[in-house]
């Protein structure tokens, strides 16, 4: 481990067990699918067969007529109607997108779109049910990629999307019919200059296929609603708040009548914001007046839930002769599937932030396509973006005969340079990781072998802030609930503790973390962007200021004392001023506990909190592969990854969440993509064929902590899961030349398009 | 349309249990949604990802490919039965204390297959193990610390 300035910590840097994890070895952890409720019925949905088409009519009759049938819903029983001929400014969306996507509107707009839904007394039931319900479409003709959605001519998704430029102050509509959503454009200093000064100029082009997220826990949700009004909602959640007021906006309830409680959660990385059952089970509670649990398929998650955006990249980069950039300007089109809103703004951002570059143009496009809405996947956008700009880097340094770190370090962006927003970067660790990826054993070793390579990348991603709560009380032994509204996706129920512990001079055990329901807590944003330990330990770290306070205050009442003369101490001691007999007057944490009740009751505070000084970070990876000449299969022979992390505080979860992030950029890399028919049929919605790395495709995946603390959080927290996923792809395409001598210009690089290559 | 009903008899986590199930049931379903036995868990549904793995007759089996009605007269052993009235099954306390979970969906499936792994070959070598367990889906670890639990347990 690599650390400049870092405190002493007594508990942060430790690694003890989650308070939930023995209810997860044991089976007991009770995940959205798990939940029983007196009455339950199960809810299924109808998806559409074809990729594009008019939705002419549904006839339910047979379904409802089926015993042991409770309800049916279709979009219909969602409040408004679609406007259809609404036309839309650019960048602004129609407000039914949201229901419509939940339960198709005029047209099924991507192969496996919900059409209707039903609840039956069992799975088996509803699914018979499901096949009884007649629909009748007049198919239209498909559009899946991004290159073709942006074609004159090529099929039209949203009749009112009429979308000009928008960029640098121009704000321009068209008046023709478009699959373009927005544009966007940063721009900075003057390219045209910066590329007269290069010695060097490579432009190239790339594209990458769709990728899913892959958590193995399929959407779920229940719901009740009850004859009071009242809705209750049982989901796995990335954000048990954003999911209630998405719910509320579909279903035009006040957000007061419904409570959401977030179940254990398999998986998200990002794929767990947007909600799918939940006003589906809803509308099917109201309509049978019983509690209704719904879960996916796994075929379902694969073709409704959302993928990350395909992209298209064109990015051009001019250098001097030594190695400095002197311009770039890129150009970024990301397949936003069947709704507005695919990633690229991020990915625009993220593009060129590991490096301080003054002349700059980067633009994107937002296009949509007859393929499910994208939702976030782990640094969303960021891993297109960047792997195009590091493929060029590659290509550069070969050009200049540098070594890639050192053409890197020649670039690399630090504190006080300014980002493609125009932003100067507070502290920021991206040079750390390269002198340590250089300094790195594995890249300091020697390879050999046929047809075996090294290459490296690095990568970026800004982490969240935003908004989070908590509660904290006291108890009279000591003990202390820690309220959270932070669903916990990975260990956060230890991450956050531990800070609380740190502040409080207690200890880890001590301390009971919750994570409860929406009526229970502030608000609270998402499980996401990095963010929960960053800002979950802030708000730890208040509430622990705060307890101290009021200890304190606890203490100079019982001695009789101003609370100015009390001190705490890191170990948890409330000490006093001497007494009167020149004796020591203080109380560990325990003991003052004990006290409260009769000193004025137990300490109960929350808090609500949004930092804005989350911790940009970096990482860096090398790889050694052996490419396999016969079935175009690639081998990862040895694997590093270096990440600035600000501070680690479980090092075991930060340890994991870099590995997790690299296997699912590895198979980004070398073999997962959506494949779809001339039709827009998704071929592969099976984790059979939409094959993610298993155990055996993988060797231990190195790691190697930098901590360089973010100076906007008590603890220097910088936010860790989300930056790992971003230098694989590239990582490994640079090492795939030196192996085997092929630039590739799309990921995946799966053993077909290798093949293609070499025969 | 809708089948009869049938009554199997299983043996579960030691348990002798009567239990109304449909003909359509697999044994996944009726452990959770007939008996309300919830540790299994789906994520694929058709044998790919390993999450409801259970060990039936000494046989690792996914019980999602498994008919219920198959599992009349047999022995189940579940995540539930892993652990002992007074302690965490080794593998389970390593689980834990080296945080080879996650999100924690893929555990119960990881224990189940690991525990069959260490009873058919107690001392694995990393390659091994890989290969045994590449019928387990993780999302969330990338595997290492799930492989490393095994080979710690493995050794003792």
């Amino acid at each position: 481990m690599v650390a400049t300035d870092k405190p002493k910590y007594k508990i942060i840097g430790t690694r003890p067990a989650r308070p939930d994890g023995v209810d997860k070895v044991t089976g007991r952890a009770q995940y959205g699918a798990d939940l029983k409720l007196e009455g339950l019925i199960y809810g299924a949905v109808l998806r559409s067969p074809h990729a594009h088409a008019i939705i002419k009519s549904i006839d339910t009759t047979k379904a409802e007529a089926l015993p042991g049938v409770h309800a049916v819903a279709t979009n219909a029983d969602f409040p408004g109607s679609s406007n259809t001929t609404e036309i839309l400014e650019p960048g602004k969306a129609n407000e039914r997108w949201a229901a419509d996507n939940i339960l198709a509107g005029p047209k099924a707009l991507y192969h496996g779109h919900g059409v209707a839904a039903v609840a039956a007394d069992d799975m088996h039931i509803a699914q018979d049910a499901l096949a009884l319900i007649e629909v009748e479409y007049e198919i239209l003709p498909p559009v899946v990629d991004v290159q073709d959605a942006m074609q004159d001519g090529s099929p039209i998704l949203h009749s009112g999307l009429r979308t000009g430029v928008r960029a640098a102050g121009v704000d321009t509509k068209s008046d023709i019919e478009t699959n373009l959503a927005s544009h966007m454009r940063l721009e900075r200093g003057d390219v045209e200059e910066g590329f007269k000064e290069a010695d060097i100029t490579v432009e190239r082009e790339f594209t990458s296929s769709q990728f899913h997220q892959g958590y193995i826990e399929p959407q779920n949700a229940a719901a009740w609603w009850s004859m009071d009004g009242r809705l209750s909602v049982w989901t796995s959640t990335q954000g048990a708040f954003s999911a209630r007021d998405a719910t509320a906006d579909i279903l035009k309830i006040p957000v007061s009548d419904i409570k959401v409680t977030p179940m254990e959660i398999g998986g998200g990385f990002g794929g767990k914001i947007p909600i799918y059952l939940e006003p589906i089970a809803a509308v099917l509670s109201k309509k049978s007046n019983r509690p209704v649990k719904m879960w996916m398929e796994r075929e379902a998650v694969f073709q409704a839930t959302g993928p990350t955006a395909s992209s298209y990249s064109k990015v051009k980069i001019g250098v001097t002769r030594e190695g400095k950039i002197t311009a770039a300007y890129c150009t970024f089109a990301m397949g936003a599937g069947a709704f507005p809103g695919s990633p690229v703004g991020a990915g625009v951002q993220c593009a060129l932030a590991p490096y301080a570059i003054e002349n700059q143009v980067v633009d994107g496009l937002d296009v949509v396509l007859n393929t499910p809405k994208t939702a976030a996947y782990r640094a969303p956008g960021a891993p297109a973006t960047e792997y195009a700009v590091e493929s060029v880097l590659d290509e550069i340094a070969e050009q200049l005969d540098m070594d890639p770190i050192d053409l890197r370090l020649a670039n690399v962006a630090e504190e006080g340079d300014r980002n493609s927003s125009g932003t100067p970067w507070p502290k920021i660790g991206a040079k750390e990781v390269l002198e340590a990826m250089k300094s790195h054993p594995h890249y300091l070793s020697e390879i050999q072998g046929e047809d075996v390579g090294r290459g490296i990348a690095v990568g970026f991603w800004f982490n969240g802030g935003m908004e989070s709560s908590s509660s904290a009380r006291v108890n009279k032994d000591g003990s202390i609930a820690l309220i959270m509204g932070s669903t916990d996706i990975g260990g956060t129920r230890a991450s956050i503790p531990m800070q609380m512990a740190e502040t409080l001079g207690v200890t880890y055990e001590q301390i009971a973390p919750q994570v409860t329901d929406t009526d229970s807590v502030g608000y609270t944003a998402v499980t996401g962007g990095s963010r929960t330990t960053f800002a979950g330990g802030w708000v730890a770290y208040e509430l622990g200021q705060m307890i101290k306070s009021e200890m304190k205050e606890r203490a100079a009442k019982i001695w009789d004392v101003d609370s100015g003369s009390i001190s705490y101490t890191d170990d948890g001691e409330i000490v006093g001023p001497n007494d009167k007999d020149g004796n020591e007057q203080k109380f560990s944490f325990n003991e003052l506990a004990g006290k409260l009740q009769s000193t004025g009751g137990l300490i109960a505070v929350s808090a609500s909190s949004s930092h804005t000084t989350q911790g940009a970070a970096y990482g860096g990876h090398i790889v050694d592969l052996k490419v396999d000449r016969d079935t175009g299969k690639v081998e990862i022979l040895r694997y590093t990854a270096v990440q600035d992390v600000g501070t680690a505080i479980h090092p075991s979860y930060v340890e994991g969440q870099i590995q997790g992030g690299v296997a699912q950029g590895i198979g980004m890399a070398l073999n997962e993509e959506y494949y779809y028919d001339d039709d827009g049929h998704l071929m592969n919605g099976s984790f059979l064929d939409y094959r993610i790395p298993v155990a055996n495709d993988l060797p231990m995946l190195d790691v190697e902590l930098v901590e360089v603390p973010n100076p906007g959080h008590p603890y220097g927290v910088r936010g860790v899961g989300e930056v790992p996923i971003v230098p694989p792809q590239p990582t490994i395409r640079n090492a795939m030349y030196d192996a085997i001598g092929v630039r590739f210009y799309h990921n995946p690089m799966s053993p077909r398009r290798v093949l293609d290559e070499l025969l | 349309m809708i089948p009869e009903p049938k009554v199997i008899s299983t043996t579960i986590n030691g348990d002798e249990k009567q239990v109304l199930v449909s003909e359509r049931d697999s044994l996944l379903e009726a452990l959770r949604d007939r008996i309300g036995m919830t540790g299994a868990k789906e994520g694929c549904n058709n044998g790919n990802c390993g999450a409801c793995a259970v060990i039936m007759d000494g046989r690792l089996v996914n019980s999602c490919c498994v008919m219920a009605v198959e599992a009349d007269g047999s022995e189940v052993m579940t995540v539930e039965g892993l652990a002992s009235r007074e302690e965490l099954h080794p593998l389970q306390s390593e689980f834990l204390q080296n945080a080879a979970l996650q999100c924690g969906i893929c555990t119960p499936g990881f224990l189940m297959s690991s525990y069959a792994l260490l009873q058919e070959k107690p001392n694995p070598t990393e390659e091994e193990a890989r290969f045994w367990l590449a019928g387990n889906l993780c999302r969330c670890t990338g595997y290492d610390k799930i492989i490393e639990s095994v080979l710690t347990v493995a050794k003792g």
